[in-house]
């Protein structure tokens, strides 16, 4: 019954996403520019690491694709909330985890195609990487945008209005970035800021997503990234779940 | 036994600007078969009352069941026995109106097969053939309204919930529902609860009209009985009964005379 559901929903949300081209290629722009445009300043600075500039900055990039697209994942909820789309959806008997399912399925295929597209650009200019550790790469983002999302769609049963959710998305996601060393690796940065990084998830994705780029693959950041991408992804789909049962309050 | 029964069933909601006690306590018992007229003024609790007996709001206080399904403890049992119009309706805009159907049929585990053969069933009833390959946003209100119906009506539910559902919907159109609701409960047994504020669609329609008002069950019995009662006699109109219920005066001696 939940494949049945979840492929259900998800099948509707992908018809949804496929009429709408102009939403697939816009969320790779901004990582696109970042790439043709912040990417080439990076290629002579010592960033504390053997590998090269492309192996540190395609990893952060990736997850900042997956922070930035499914934070904002929400909006469509709320859409659908002032439609009553959401609650014809509830009162049928289908599975209240395949209501969360079946969207965050589709925001991670979604990521998938877009972090394939951005990697492909990234070649081009010059990243060179294990095709294993860039696999790794995608399941990392994959995870992270299916937690990301489920807390999105989460906020927006609750919050309701366009409003209220865009602010509070922005105010996390900005210190998020920031914090997350996606941009440059922390440990170039001041201790303090290197150990405040440490209590975001994010710090330990892109930690691992940077060793699997260099084809280091039983790393302590690697076995750090996978407890917290695999835990957060758990907390949040049961906090999506559980807002989609009870939601109407 | 009765298919609809609550005791107490209460909403309290919580806002900024305090508790707003929606729907205070009502009891009800509906039998199998039945057509009822759910009627009370702007705010009175009838959509929340119709939002609890489908799942879609806990109640805070009281216990009902549906079908035999106990709304605490079997939300999924009742959701499969229940069709419901939410009073906004609930369709995608961008989607088709056939694919709506198919989609909704599907959640309600048809086959892919029964959920096309169900669709055309009920753009025959609903008068939407013309419109399957439409997109939703595309459709006049009443037309959309009509669709919003037909979701309801995908799993042929054994109890249907309709919220003020021929609002929008032209004289023959309405006169059509009035005739489809009827059809339901004679060929099919289903029992309808239908909000409403069109009162002598109350009298035409239901076998007994429930009013509500501030929350609280005000009075009920068939449309004949409610006349009797409240307006002293059956050949008064259910319009005056309604106003004697809810303390307003008839329309006429209450007017504001216009400045
Ligand atoms: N989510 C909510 N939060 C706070 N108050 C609410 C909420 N939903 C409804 N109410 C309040 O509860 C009361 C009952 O609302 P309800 O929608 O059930 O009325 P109704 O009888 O359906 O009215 P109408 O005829 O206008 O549709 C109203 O005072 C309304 O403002
Ligand atoms: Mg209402």
């Amino acid at each position: 019954m939940l494949l049945h559901d979840t492929s259900l929903i998800f099948g509707r949300y992908v018809r949804q996403t496929l009429r709408s081209r102009f939403q697939i290629l816009f969320g790779i722009l901004m990582p696109l520019l970042y790439l043709l445009f912040f990417g080439p300043l990076l290629t002579d600075l010592p960033l504390g690491s053997e590998a090269g500039s492309w192996q540190v900055l395609v990893p952060g990039l990736l997850l900042q694709l997956a922070l930035f697209g499914a934070s904002f994942a929400g909006f469509a909820v709320i859409i659908e909330q002032s439609t009553g789309v959401v609650d014809r959806m509830r009162v049928t008997p289908v599975s209240r985890l395949a209501l969360l399912l079946g969207r965050v399925l589709r925001d991670a295929l979604l990521f998938m195609f877009q972090a394939v597209l951005l990697v492909g650009a990234a070649l081009v200019m010059g990243l060179r990487a294990p095709l294993p550790g860039v696999l790794i790469g995608f399941g990392f983002v994959g995870l992270l945008t299916v937690s990301l999302a489920s807390l999105s769609y989460a906020l927006a049963m609750r919050v309701r209005t366009p409003q209220e959710f865009g602010p509070v998305i922005n105010s996390l996601t900005m210190p998020a970035m920031l914090l997350s060393g996606l941009m440059l690796p922390m440990t170039l940065g001041p201790r303090w800021l290197d150990v405040l990084s440490h209590f975001t998830p994010f710090r330990y994705l892109v930690d691992a997503v940077r060793d699997a780029y260099t084809g280091s693959y039983a790393t302590t950041h690697m076995l750090y990234g996978v407890l917290v991408a695999v835990g957060f992804a758990l907390v949040a789909v049961t906090v999506g779940t559980r807002v989609f049962r009870s939601a109407g309050t | 036994m009765p298919i609809i029964s609550t005791s107490g069933l209460s909403r309290t909601f919580m806002t900024k600007a305090g508790p707003v006690e929606a729907v205070r306590s009502i009891d009800l018992t509906v039998r199998a078969g039945e057509i009822i007229g759910l009627l009370g003024p702007n705010g009175a609790g009838k959509t929340t009352t119709l939002r609890m007996l489908t799942t879609l709001l806990a109640p805070t206080g009281g216990a009902a069941t549906v079908a035999g399904r106990d709304l605490a403890r079997d939300p999924a049992g009742v959701r499969e026995k229940c069709g419901y119009v939410a009073q906004s309706g609930g369709v995608d805009p961008h989607v088709t109106v056939r694919e709506e159907l198919v989609t909704q049929g599907r959640l309600y585990r048809l086959s892919k097969a029964d959920a096309r053969a169900r669709t055309a069933e009920l753009a025959g009833s609903l008068g939407l053939e013309g419109l399957l390959d439409r997109k939703t946003s595309a459709l006049s209100g009443g037309q959309r309204r009509r669709l919003d119906i037909a979701m309801g009506l995908t799993h042929r539910p054994e109890v249907l919930f309709l919220d003020e559902p021929t609002t929008g919907l032209d004289p023959g159109s309405r006169t059509d529902l009035w005739e489809l609701v009827r059809r339901l409960r004679d060929d099919f047994g289903t029992t309808v609860v239908l909000t409403t504020h069109y009162l002598d669609e109350a009298d035409a329609l239901a076998d007994r009209v429930v009013v509500v008002d501030g929350g609280r069950v005000a009075a009920e019995g068939t449309p004949t009985a409610l006349k009797t009662t409240y307006a002293g006699s059956p050949e008064a109109t259910l319009q005056d009964a309604f106003l004697a219920v809810t303390g307003r005066a008839p329309a006429s001696e209450a007017a504001p005379v216009a400045a």
